[in-house]
């Protein structure tokens, strides 16, 4: 099993988390949304596996390039 | 008309559009207060105005959404007037209200036209009333009732779309183009709505599936008389969001524009409707026929069209209606002359769907400005472009005697236009304004969605 780290490529304000801990998650299925310029963002799983940590919290500001997620695949 | 003084106003808005009434304020020998949030701290618009009010945190729910914030700016500014400017606050009614409540003018329409258009069947229910066509719709059909659907269908006229009324946003939504797919589809509708939205309650409305979106500018003047200003053709959109406007609509024969002006006027004076405002229709692009789809009770953004073609002030209007001071407007005397076209530049990636692009912007070089091309801008270079707001940088407008020198005029401003630090549409926006169904004329609402992978690859001729 491989944990895989997910990346966001644009920074953005986290509107919602949709997935915690321990939930299994589908390939291309969104763990959550980011806010920016007015536009939501999905932040999805690159492959199917099961969340392992979810680094962000609602109303946070994620970076682009900063690790939201991370999978074990 | 009440002579209300204003000395002050407070612009209750950021970017470009808080520096276009900055600028009025100016011309009309008025000073002006700008508010900003952490984010905003040097931005131009609080460089530009007289004083300026720190209102709070990034997020605009934190800063440029709250009224009390905004309220509490003006009093310690000793403001006597608050310009909502477009989007934020400039649509609640319940803000019109405490701005006057708060013994402030309020340079907008009144509470009750907000509230009266921003209710989108109330809209539609006045709009009716005063003879202005809506889209044909039929009322609605409990699931999994569908009782006399076929007979709505006929009056309807297809094709039609069965639309979830809980739905939104083009989601929850299909079409049929004859009676025997009906049934099914309306069923499949509410068997969908029920699960994506807890509500299964379906009803059908008229499909135009080539569309043009054209607006007319409108002036209210309180009393029942209204004036308008022509019309803007806005159907070039990416993600029902307006890229290119331009006036007069190309193509549209002279009599459909009257009928439109004329029914936009209708419904100014149906609702006694105060300062200005935008009356949206959707256009069949093969037909010509036209239906109401909402009024914006608001400056909008693409009033700078509207400007090159009539010169008129339309802001500047909007504060001597306010305080009283308007005089003369008739409208034998707005003339639209030649064509206008408004490009708007956004922080964004075409080639990544159009994803937005925030950063610094390195370099933010733009031509010159002159008789024939106006910048409306709220950014410098080196200044950042943040995600917390809208992607925006600039509206170029070009005017010329006719469409093709403005086109012209366009693409040359757009060579000259250097941005770097963000992805932009400059690109883009040259390939669309260079494509053969652009220059023709008269494109509709799809045009950007059906050319797009042509428009991101192609250079501009």
């Amino acid at each position: 099993m491989a944990i895989i780290e997910i990346r966001t490529d644009i920074t953005g304000t986290v509107w919602k988390v949709l997935k915690q801990v321990g939930d299994t998650v589908e390939e291309d299925e969104p763990i959550l949304i980011l806010e920016s310029m007015k536009m939501e963002i999905p932040v999805a799983a690159p492959e199917r596996g099961i969340v392992e940590a979810i680094h962000v919290q609602e109303g946070e500001t994620a970076s682009e390039g900063s690790v939201v997620a991370r999978i074990k695949a | 008309m009440t002579k209300r003084a204003i000395d002050k106003v407070l612009v209750a808005n950021r970017g470009e559009i808080a520096c276009r009434i900055v600028r009025a304020c100016r011309k009309l020998g008025l000073a002006s207060v700008a508010v900003y949030s952490e984010a905003d701290a040097g931005a131009l618009h609080v460089e530009l105005a007289d004083a300026a009010c720190a209102i709070g945190p990034s997020d605009a729910r934190d800063s440029y959404l709250r009224a009390d914030k905004l309220l509490d700016a003006a009093r310690r500014s000793g403001a006597d007037a608050v310009h909502p400017g477009y989007g934020f606050l400039s649509e609640r009614p319940s803000f019109a209200t405490a701005v006057t409540e708060a013994g402030l003018v309020w340079i907008g329409p009144s509470a009750e036209n907000i509230a009266d258009m921003g209710d989108k069947e109330r809209a539609r229910v006045l709009a009716t009333r005063c003879g202005v066509p809506i889209v044909p719709g039929s009322g609605r059909f409990d699931a999994p009732d569908l009782a006399g659907i076929e007979d709505a269908a006929a009056q309807v006229g297809y094709p039609l779309l069965v639309k979830a009324s809980a739905g939104g946003g083009g989601i929850g939504m299909r079409r049929v183009d004859e009676v025997s797919a009906l049934r099914a589809t309306a069923l499949a509708t509410q068997s969908m709505a029920a699960k994506a939205f807890g509500d299964g309650t379906v009803y059908l409305e008229r499909c135009i599936p080539v569309a043009r979106h054209v607006e007319v500018q409108v002036f209210g003047f309180g009393d029942g008389r209204a004036v308008h200003f022509h019309e803007r053709d806005c159907s070039t959109q990416r993600r029902f969001q307006k890229i290119i406007e331009e006036s007069p609509a190309p193509g549209l024969p002279a009599s459909i524009r009257e009928r439109m002006a004329d029914a936009a006027l209708r419904l100014c004076t149906a609702q006694r409707y105060e300062g200005a405002g935008t009356v949206e229709f959707i256009v069949d692009a093969t037909s010509f026929e036209f239906f109401f789809l909402e009024m914006n009770t608001r400056i909008q953004v693409e009033h700078p069209v509207t400007e090159m073609n009539t010169g008129r002030d339309l802001v500047a209007l909007q504060i001597d209606f306010a305080r009283g001071a308007l005089e003369g407007l008739e409208q034998g005397a707005i003339a639209s002359r030649g064509h206008a076209i408004e490009c708007r530049i956004y922080a964004e990636n075409p080639a990544k769907h159009f994803l937005p692009s925030p950063g610094t912007l390195e370099r933010f070089a733009l031509p010159s400005q002159s008789a024939h091309v106006r910048i409306d801008t709220g950014y410098r270079a080196g200044d950042r472009v943040t995600h917390f707001y809208d992607p925006l940088i600039a509206k170029l407008v070009c005017h010329g005697d006719d469409r093709t020198e403005a086109i012209e005029r366009m693409l040359d401003a757009l060579l000259r236009t250097d941005i770097t630090g963000v992805a932009t549409n400059v690109a883009f926006l040259r390939a669309t304004l260079s494509h053969p169904d652009f220059r023709a004329g008269g494109v509709s609402t799809g045009f950007v969605d059906a050319h797009r992978a042509e428009l991101v690859e192609r250079k501009a001729a």
